[in-house]
C-alpha cells in the first residue's frame, strides 16, 4: 500500500511507450493496432491513476513526493544550490487531474479509433494523443513550475500538432489549418511569457520552484484537524504528534532538513510520515491509517519550505524581498507573481485577452477538439491557479483581476456563441466562456468550486463534442451517400459543420441526441445534472465573498449562465429538431459504437459527477439531505481537494441564488424554444430570426461578428507587427545599414585608403613594409567592387603559405623540447 | 596557478590530429584519383578528433577550476610568448562541440553538388580539417598572442570555404567576411601587445594572477576615458563582430547565405561561439571592472539583437537567410547571460553556445538537405514538404523546436537558465530580462513561420511531390544532433557539471566589482533619498 505513489512515473511513463511504439511502427501495425495501442496506454494509465486515488484514500490524503527513475536530478548547478529536480507529487488535487485527464482521455482515444477511421496518418494521430497525455501528465503530476512549465508547453506544442494534423488538405483548406495551428501556439507563447517572469520572480523570492518539498504539509489546518481526531480515536495509543516522533523518526528527508539535498537518488517515498514510520508505530495501531508525524511544517527551516510555504512563513514576518537595487514587501512581489502567471493562465485556458486562439482551433479533429481544447489542456490554467491558491488567496488585487477577467470572458464568449453557424464553434466559445466560470470562481477565492466545475465540464463538454463529432460524422457519411447517387453538382463547398445544413437528426441519431441532450442540460445547469452543482457553487461563492467585485462578478456569471442555455438550446433546435434542410441530414445515419459508447458513458457521468460534491443543508435540490445520503456526505470533493489545496473551502448554499439561476437558464431554454422552435430555427433566406427581427438584428450581428476581436487585433497588432518586420529586414538592415554603410561609406572608405596607402605618388613616410599591407588592404577592398577568381589564387597561395609557416613556428619549441 | 609542464599533453594531442589528416591529404592523396579516400581520411580524422577529445572530457576533473591536461612550451621568450595550450570548464564544452561538429559538417559534404560541380576537393577538406585545428586552438590557447594567431588562422579556410564553394555572390560574402573580422582583430592586437608589453608576459594565467594579487593593474577611473575601458573595448569589438552582436551583424547574412552547408554550420556552429568565448575567457577576467562598468551597455545591445534579430529573422524569405537572423537573436541571449555575471548568466551562456552550435548547425544542414534537392532556399518555393518526406519534416520539427526552445529539448536549459541569472543579477536585473524575454515569443513566431511555409499547408507544386528521401548519410547526420538535443535538454546536469568550478572562478574574479557597483547604486539610492529629504 505505502509503496504505490511510486508508481506515479508509469503515468507519464506508458503513454510514452505508446507513442514512441506508434511513432516507429505505427504504419507496419496498422489502424487496428495502432489504435488500440494508443487506447491501451490511456486506459492503463488510468488505472495507475485509480491505484494512486486508492492510496490516498487509505493513507488520509498524506501526499507524496516521488523521484522518477533513470533522471538524475534536471537542471542542477552545484555551487549556486540551483536544484530543479525531475520530481513528481500525488497528492489529491494531481490525482483529481490525472483521473480526469486520463479517465476522459481513454474515452476519446477510444471514440477516435471509429473517428479516423480510414484517415491516411492514424498512426500518427495516435501517437500525437499519446504524446500529449504525456506532457499532460507531466504537467499535473509535476513538483514544481519548472516542470509544470514542461508540461505546459509540451502540452501546446501537441495542441499545435494536432490542430494542424491536416495541415495538408486541398483547396487552402490544409494552409488555413496549420494556420490556426500557428496562432494557437504564439498566443500560448505570449502567455509563456508570463509564465516564466512568473516562475523568474518566484526563484529570485523563495530560492526554489518547488511547490511544497517532501514532508511538508500543504493545508496545516487539515492535518491538524485530521491528528486530533486520530488521536481522538486511538486513545492514548498515539503519541502527541509533535516532538516525541521526531527524534526516533525513520524518515530522514522531513524530519532532517541537513538531508534535503539528495532527494535526486533512488525513489524513496518521502513525503508521508504515517506510512513509512510504520515499523515502529504497527504494533500500536494495526487497524486503521497511522497518524501522520507532523502536524504543521514548524520543524522545517525556512530556506528547506517550498514555494507555498514559505510564501506563507514570509507573510507572517512581513518579509522584504531584494532584487537588485529595489526592495519590495512580499504582499507586492507576490501580487506581481500572480499577475504574471495569470497572463499564462489567460494563454493557456483562453481568457480575454488571448482566447481568440481556441475558435481556430477547432480546424483540429473533433477528437481533438474534445480532448485538449476542452475537456483537459485548456484547464491547465485554471489548476495552475488553483495550485498556487497560497499565492492567489494572499493576492488580492490579482484575485480581482482574475475575478474580473473571468466573468468577462463567460460573458462575452457566451454572448458571441448565439451568433455562430460552426457547431464546433458554438461549443468553442461555451468552453470560452466555461473557462471563465471556473477563472471567475479562482479570482473569487473558490478553489474548490472552481475544481469542481473543472471536473463536471470535462465530462458534459466533452460529451458534447463527441457528440458533435458524431453528426459531424453522420451529416458527412450522408453527404458522401447523396453525391455518390447524384452528379457532383452541389459538392465540395458543402460544410458538413455548419448547423444550416442541418435539422431533424434527433430521429436519424437517436442515441447522439439523447446523449447531447443530457450533455446540454448539464451545460445549462439543469437541475439535476452535474453543470447545476458545480455551477451554483462558484455563484454561491461569488455571494458568499461578500465584496462589491464578487457582486459584480455574480451578476455577469448568471447572465452568462442564461446565454449559455439559451445559445444551447439554439443549437438543438437547429442539428436535431425541425425537418432536415438538406439532403445530406436526411441521409445521415447513427455512427458506431466504438463511438456511441465513450458517448453513452460520458452521458453517465454528466449525470451523476456532480452528486460527489451536493452541498449540505440544500432543501429541496438534494431532496432533503437524500443525494448526501446516497453519495456519501456533502462536499465530499471539496473535503477531498482539501489536503492538497490549502484554500479550497465548501461554501455554504445559497437557496435563493441557485433557484435565480435555475429559473433563468430554464427561461432562456423556454425563450430559444419560441424562436428557433418549430422547425423556424433557420429563416428562408439561410440566416437566424434573430437577425430577421428588426429588434435584434444588431445584437445577433455583432455576435455573428465575434465582437470583431478578431479583426482589432489583426489591425492593431498582426499588421503593425509585419509592417515592422518588413521595415526593419528590408529597409534598415538591408538597405540602408548592409547596402549603404557597409557597402557605400565603409567599402569606400577602405577603397580610399587603400589607394592612398598605395599609390605610386606615396607620401614618402610610409615604407615598404606598410606599402605592402596598404596594397593588401587596397586588393581586399577591390573584392567589393570587382570580383576576379585570378586574384584569389595567389592570395590562396600565399596565405597558405603563411599558414604552413605560423605552424612551423608553432612545432619548433616542441621539437626543441622533445629533444 | 596550474601545474605546467612543457611535456605533451592530450589537449596538445587533440588540438594537432586534425593536422595530421590535413597534411596527409595535402601529401599523400591526389585529386582525381582519390576523392573516396580523401573524403574518408577527412571523416576518419575528425571522429578521432571526436573520440580522443571525449577522453579529455573524461580525464578532466570537474571539481577543479583551473586548467588542466597543460603544456607549456617557450616560442619567443624574450618577449614573453610561449606555446600554452590547456583546457578548463570554460573551453571544454566548446571544444567537444568543434570536435562534434566537424564530423557532421564533413559527412554532409559527401553529397553536395557544389563539390562536384566545382572541384578541388582535396582543397576543401583540406580546408576544413585546418578550420577545426585553428578553432581547437582558439579554444586551447592560453597565450594572447598564440590565441591570437589562431584566432587569424581561422579566417583563412573559412575565406576560402565561402569565397571558391559559396554561392552566387561568393566572393563578395568571403571578402566582407574576412575584411569585417580583420577590422575586429586589428584593435584586439593592439590591446593584446599593451598588455603583454604592460605585463610583461602574454600568458594569460600569469597575467590574470597578476591582477589577482595587485601587481598587475589597468587603471579604471571612467567608464569611457581610462586604459582598462579602452583594453576592454579592444577585445570587445572584435569578439562583438565575431558573435555578431547587434549592431555588427551586417557580414553574417551574407556569409551564411553563400558559404556552402558545410561552411554555415561550421560558422553557426562553433566559429560565432569564439567571440561569445572570448568575451568569457579575456574580458571579464583581465578586465573586470571595466566589464561590470560595460554590462549594461553591452547588454542592452544585446537584447536589441534579440528582439531584432527575431523581427528581421520573419520577415525574410530565404529560408537561409532567417536561419541566418536568428542567430543574432540567440547569440543576444548568451551574451546577456555572460554579462549578467552571476553563476546562472554565465553557465546558461556556456551551455547556449553549445546549444546554439547544435540547433542552428543542424537547421543549416536540413536547409541544406533541401537545397539539394530543389536548389532554391526560397521559402515560397515549398509548401507541404512534411507530406513529401515525413521522416525529414519530424526530424526537422525537433531541431525548429529545439531552437525555439521547447522545455525538455537542449535550447530552453540555456535560455532560461540565462534569463534566470540575468533576473537576478545585480548588474541588469528584472527590466532587462523582461525585454529579453520577449525573445522568447518571437522565437515562436518566426520559427514556425518558416515551419509552416516550408512543411506544412497542401503538397501543391509538382517538383516537391516526388523529393527523394533521406539518404543514410543524412540519416547519419542528423541522428546525432537530435540525440544532443535530447540529452542536453533532460539530463543537462553533466554539462552545468563540468563548467560550474571554472565559472565560478571567474565570476569570483568579478564580484568584488561587481559588489563595488552594488553599492555605488544603494549609494545613489540612499543620496537621492537624502537630497529629497533635505528640500
Amino acid at each position: 500500500m505505502e509503496n504505490l505513489p511510486q508508481l506515479v512515473p508509469l503515468v507519464v511513463f506508458i503513454p510514452l511507450v505508446g507513442m514512441i511504439i506508434n511513432l516507429l511502427w505505427g504504419a507496419r501495425l496498422g489502424e487496428q493496432w495502432a489504435g488500440w495501442i494508443g487506447s491501451g496506454a490511456a486506459i492503463l494509465s488510468f488505472l495507475v491513476s485509480f491505484l494512486l486515488l486508492t492510496y490516498l484514500t487509505g493513507s488520509n490524503y498524506q501526499s507524496v513526493v516521488v523521484n522518477p527513475p533513470f533522471l538524475d536530478g534536471w537542471l542542477s548547478i552545484g555551487s549556486i544550490n540551483l536544484e530543479i529536480p525531475w520530481q513528481q507529487r500525488v497528492d489529491t488535487l494531481s490525482v483529481t487531474m490525472m483521473l480526469v485527464v486520463t479517465g476522459v482521455g481513454s474515452l476519446i482515444h477510444i471514440y477516435a479509433i471509429g473517428y479516423m477511421h480510414g484517415d491516411e496518418r492514424f498512426p500518427r494521430f495516435f501517437a500525437f494523443l499519446n504524446m500529449f497525455l504525456v506532457f499532460m501528465l507531466i504537467l499535473v503530476t509535476g513538483n514544481n513550475f519548472l516542470m509544470m512549465f514542461v508540461g505546459w508547453e509540451g502540452v501546446g506544442l501537441c495542441s499545435y500538432l494536432l490542430i494542424g494534423f491536416w495541415f495538408d488538405k486541398a483547396k487552402g483548406v490544409g494552409w488555413k489549418n496549420s494556420l490556426a495551428a500557428r496562432k494557437a501556439m504564439i498566443l500560448n507563447r505570449i502567455g509563456d511569457f508570463g509564465m516564466l517572469m512568473g516562475i523568474f520572480l518566484i526563484f529570485w523570492t523563495f530560492g526554489t520552484l518547488d511547490y511544497y518539498k517532501p514532508g511538508e504539509i500543504a493545508n496545516v489546518e487539515y492535518q491538524e484537524h485530521l491528528v486530533a481526531q486520530l488521536t481522538g480515536e486511538h486513545g492514548e495509543a498515539a503519541a502527541p504528534a509533535e516532538g516525541e516522533h521526531g527524534a526516533t523518526t525513520t524518515e530522514g528527508e522531513a524530519a532532517a532538513p541537513a538531508a534535503e539535498g539528495e532527494h535526486t537518488e533512488a525513489p524513496v517515498a518521502e513525503g508521508e510520515h504515517g506510512e513509512a514510520a510504520a515499523p515502529a508505530a504497527e504494533g500500536e495501531h494495526a487497524v486503521g491509517p497511522a497518524i501522520p508525524e507532523y502536524v504543521n511544517n514548524d520543524h522545517i527551516a525556512t530556506d528547506q519550505l517550498g514555494v507555498f510555504g514559505k510564501a506563507q512563513r514570509m507573510l507572517e514576518d512581513g518579509a522584504e524581498v531584494n532584487f537588485g537595487v529595489v526592495s519590495l514587501p512580499i504582499e507586492t512581489v507576490l501580487v506581481l507573481i500572480t499577475l504574471f502567471l495569470l497572463l499564462g493562465a489567460t494563454g493557456k485556458s483562453a481568457q480575454i485577452p488571448l482566447f481568440v486562439w481556441l475558435p481556430d482551433a477547432m480546424a483540429g479533429p473533433t477528437p481533438v477538439s474534445a480532448l485538449i481544447h476542452a475537456a483537459t489542456m485548456v484547464t491547465a490554467g485554471v489548476y495552475m491557479m488553483v495550485r498556487s491558491n497560497v499565492l492567489y488567496h494572499n493576492a488580492e488585487t490579482t484575485s480581482l483581476v482574475v475575478a474580473l477577467i473571468g466573468a468577462t470572458t463567460a460573458l462575452a464568449a457566451g454572448y458571441i456563441a448565439i451568433g455562430q453557424w460552426d457547431i464546433k464553434r458554438v461549443l468553442a466559445y461555451s468552453t470560452i466562456s466555461q473557462l471563465g466560470f471556473m477563472v471567475a470562481a479562482v479570482g473569487i477565492g473558490a478553489y474548490g468550486a472552481a475544481m469542481f466545475h473543472l471536473v463536471t465540464h470535462a465530462f458534459f463538454k466533452a460529451l458534447l463534442f463527441l457528440g458533435s463529432g458524431s453528426v459531424i460524422h453522420g451529416v458527412e457519411h450522408g453527404h458522401h451517400d447523396v453525391s455518390h447517387g447524384h452528379d457532383h453538382h452541389h459538392d465540395h463547398d458543402f460544410d458538413p459543420q455548419d448547423m444550416r445544413n442541418m435539422g431533424g437528426l434527433r430521429n436519424k441519431m437517436p442515441i447522439t441526441f439523447l446523449t447531447y441532450l443530457v450533455g446540454t442540460l448539464a451545460l445549462a445547469g439543469i437541475w439535476p445534472f452535474a453543470g447545476f452543482w458545480s455551477k451554483d457553487e462558484i455563484l454561491a461563492d461569488a455571494w458568499l465573498s461578500n465584496t462589491a467585485g464578487g457582486y459584480v462578478v455574480l451578476a455577469m456569471l448568471v447572465i452568462a449562465a442564461a446565454f449559455t442555455a439559451f445559445y444551447m438550446w439554439r443549437q438543438i433546435e437547429m442539428v436535431f429538431f425541425g425537418k432536415p434542410r438538406t439532403e445530406a441530414a436526411e441521409h445521415a445515419h447513427e455512427s458506431t459504437p466504438a463511438m456511441l459508447w465513450p458517448l453513452v458513458i460520458l452521458a453517465f457521468f454528466a449525470l451523476l459527477a456532480g452528486f460527489y460534491n451536493v452541498p449540505a443543508n440544500a432543501g429541496p435540490f438534494t431532496i432533503f439531505g437524500f443525494f448526501e445520503w446516497l453519495f456519501g456526505g456533502a462536499h465530499s470533493f471539496t473535503v477531498f481537494l482539501e489536503p492538497s489545496v490549502a484554500y479550497a473551502h465548501a461554501g455554504e448554499f445559497q437557496g435563493g441564488i441557485a433557484a435565480v439561476a435555475l429559473i433563468l437558464a430554464l427561461g432562456a431554454i423556454l425563450l430559444a424554444r419560441r424562436v428557433y422552435g418549430d422547425n423556424k430555427s433557420v429563416t428562408a433566406d439561410n440566416t437566424d430570426p434573430l437577425y430577421v427581427n428588426p429588434a435584434t438584428r444588431q445584437i445577433w450581428s455583432l455576435a455573428n461578428a465575434r465582437l470583431y476581436w478578431d479583426e482589432t487585433y489583426n489591425r492593431l497588432l498582426e499588421q503593425p507587427f509585419n509592417a515592422i518586420g518588413n521595415f526593419l529586414a528590408h529597409t534598415l538592415d538591408w538597405t540602408f545599414w548592409h547596402d549603404y554603410v557597409h557597402e557605400k561609406v565603409v567599402g569606400r572608405g577602405f577603397n580610399a585608403l587603400g589607394d592612398l596607402l598605395s599609390s605610386p605618388v606615396d607620401l614618402g613616410i610610409i615604407d615598404g613594409i606598410v606599402n605592402g599591407l596598404g596594397r593588401l588592404v587596397s586588393w581586399l577592398a577591390g573584392g567589393l567592387r570587382r570580383i576576379q577568381t585570378g586574384y584569389v589564387r595567389t592570395y590562396a597561395i600565399t596565405l597558405l603559405l603563411g599558414v604552413v609557416l605560423v605552424i612551423i613556428i608553432l612545432l619548433l619549441p616542441m621539437l626543441q623540447s622533445g629533444s | 596557478m596550474p601545474e605546467v609542464s612543457s611535456a605533451l599533453s592530450l589537449s596538445t594531442v587533440v588540438l594537432f590530429i586534425p593536422i595530421v589528416g590535413f597534411l596527409a591529404i595535402l601529401v599523400f592523396l591526389r585529386e582525381e584519383q582519390h576523392t573516396e579516400q580523401i573524403k574518408w581520411t577527412a571523416l576518419g580524422t575528425s571522429l578521432v578528433a571526436f573520440v580522443v577529445s571525449l577522453l579529455l572530457w573524461i580525464g578532466y576533473d570537474a571539481s577543479v577550476p583551473g586548467l588542466q591536461m597543460v603544456q607549456r612550451n617557450d616560442w619567443l621568450p624574450s618577449a614573453g610568448i610561449s606555446f600554452y595550450v590547456g583546457v578548463d570548464g570554460l573551453s571544454l564544452l566548446l571544444i567537444i562541440l568543434t570536435t562534434f561538429i566537424m564530423p557532421l559538417a564533413i559527412l554532409s559534404s559527401f553529397r553536395v553538388h557544389v563539390l562536384e560541380e566545382r572541384g578541388r576537393q582535396k582543397l576543401y577538406y583540406a580546408f576544413m580539417l585546418l578550420l577545426e585545428f585553428a578553432m581547437l586552438g582558439v579554444f586551447m590557447a592560453q597565450d594572447l598572442f598564440l590565441f591570437y594567431v589562431f584566432w587569424e588562422i581561422t579566417l583563412v579556410p573559412m575565406y576560402f570555404l565561402i569565397g571558391i564553394w559559396g554561392a552566387e555572390q561568393r566572393m563578395y560574402a568571403a571578402v566582407k567576411f574576412f575584411l569585417y573580422t580583420m577590422a575586429g582583430s586589428i584593435l584586439m592586437l593592439l590591446a593584446i601587445l599593451y598588455v603583454g608589453i604592460q605585463a610583461g608576459t602574454f600568458s594569460l594565467p600569469d597575467i590574470v594572477a597578476g591582477i589577482q594579487s595587485g601587481a598587475i593593474a589597468f587603471p579604471m577611473d571612467g567608464v569611457l576615458s581610462s586604459t582598462q575601458s579602452f583594453l576592454f573595448l579592444g577585445f570587445f569589438i572584435a569578439f562583438a563582430i565575431k558573435v555578431p552582436l547587434w549592431p555588427f551583424h551586417s557580414w553574417l547574412p551574407d556569409a551564411h547565405v553563400q558559404a556552402p552547408t558545410a561552411g554555415s554550420v561550421i560558422l553557426a556552429g562553433v566559429l560565432l561561439k569564439l567571440g561569445t568565448y572570448g568575451i568569457v575567457r579575456f574580458c571579464l577576467p583581465l578586465f573586470p571592472e571595466a566589464s561590470v562598468a560595460w554590462a549594461p551597455y553591452v547588454a542592452v545591445l544585446a537584447i536589441i539583437g534579440i528582439i531584432y534579430g527575431a523581427w528581421v529573422s520573419y520577415a525574410q524569405k530565404d529560408v537561409k537567410k532567417l536561419v541566418a537572423y536568428s542567430s543574432v537573436s540567440h547569440l543576444g541571449f548568451v551574451v546577456l547571460g555572460i554579462f549578467a555575471l552571476n553563476a546562472q548568466g554565465i553557465q546558461g551562456g556556456i551551455l547556449q553556445m553549445v546549444n546554439h552550435g547544435i540547433s542552428t548547425g543542424g537547421l543549416f544542414l536540413l536547409v541544406g538537405m533541401l537545397y539539394e534537392r530543389r536548389h532554391t532556399k526560397a521559402m515560397d518555393a515549398f509548401g507541404g514538404i512534411w507530406k513529401a518526406m515525413p521522416l525529414f519534416g519530424g526530424l526537422s520539427l525537433i531541431v525548429v523546436l529545439s531552437s525555439m526552445g521547447l522545455p525538455g529539448l537542449n535550447g530552453f536549459v540555456g535560455e532560461f537558465v540565462i534569463l534566470l541569472g540575468s533576473f537576478g543579477s545585480s548588474v541588469l536585473g528584472p527590466l532587462f530580462t523582461l525585454f529579453a524575454t520577449l525573445g522568447v515569443i518571437l522565437a515562436a513566431v518566426y520559427m514556425l513561420y518558416m515551419f509552416q511555409k516550408v512543411f506544412m499547408g497542401e503538397l501543391d507544386k509538382e517538383e516537391n511531390k516526388n523529393l527523394p528521401q533521406l539518404h543514410w548519410q543524412e540519416l547519419a547526420v542528423l541522428i546525432p544532433i537530435i540525440i544532443a538535443i535530447f540529452w542536453i535538454g533532460l539530463q543537462p546536469r553533466p554539462f552545468f557539471d563540468t563548467m560550474d568550478a571554472s565559472v565560478n572562478q571567474v565570476v569570483e574574479q568579478v564580484h568584488p566589482y561587481v559588489v563595488q557597483a552594488e553599492n555605488t547604486a544603494m549609494l545613489t539610492v540612499d543620496e537621492f533619498v537624502q537630497t529629497a529629504a533635505v528640500r
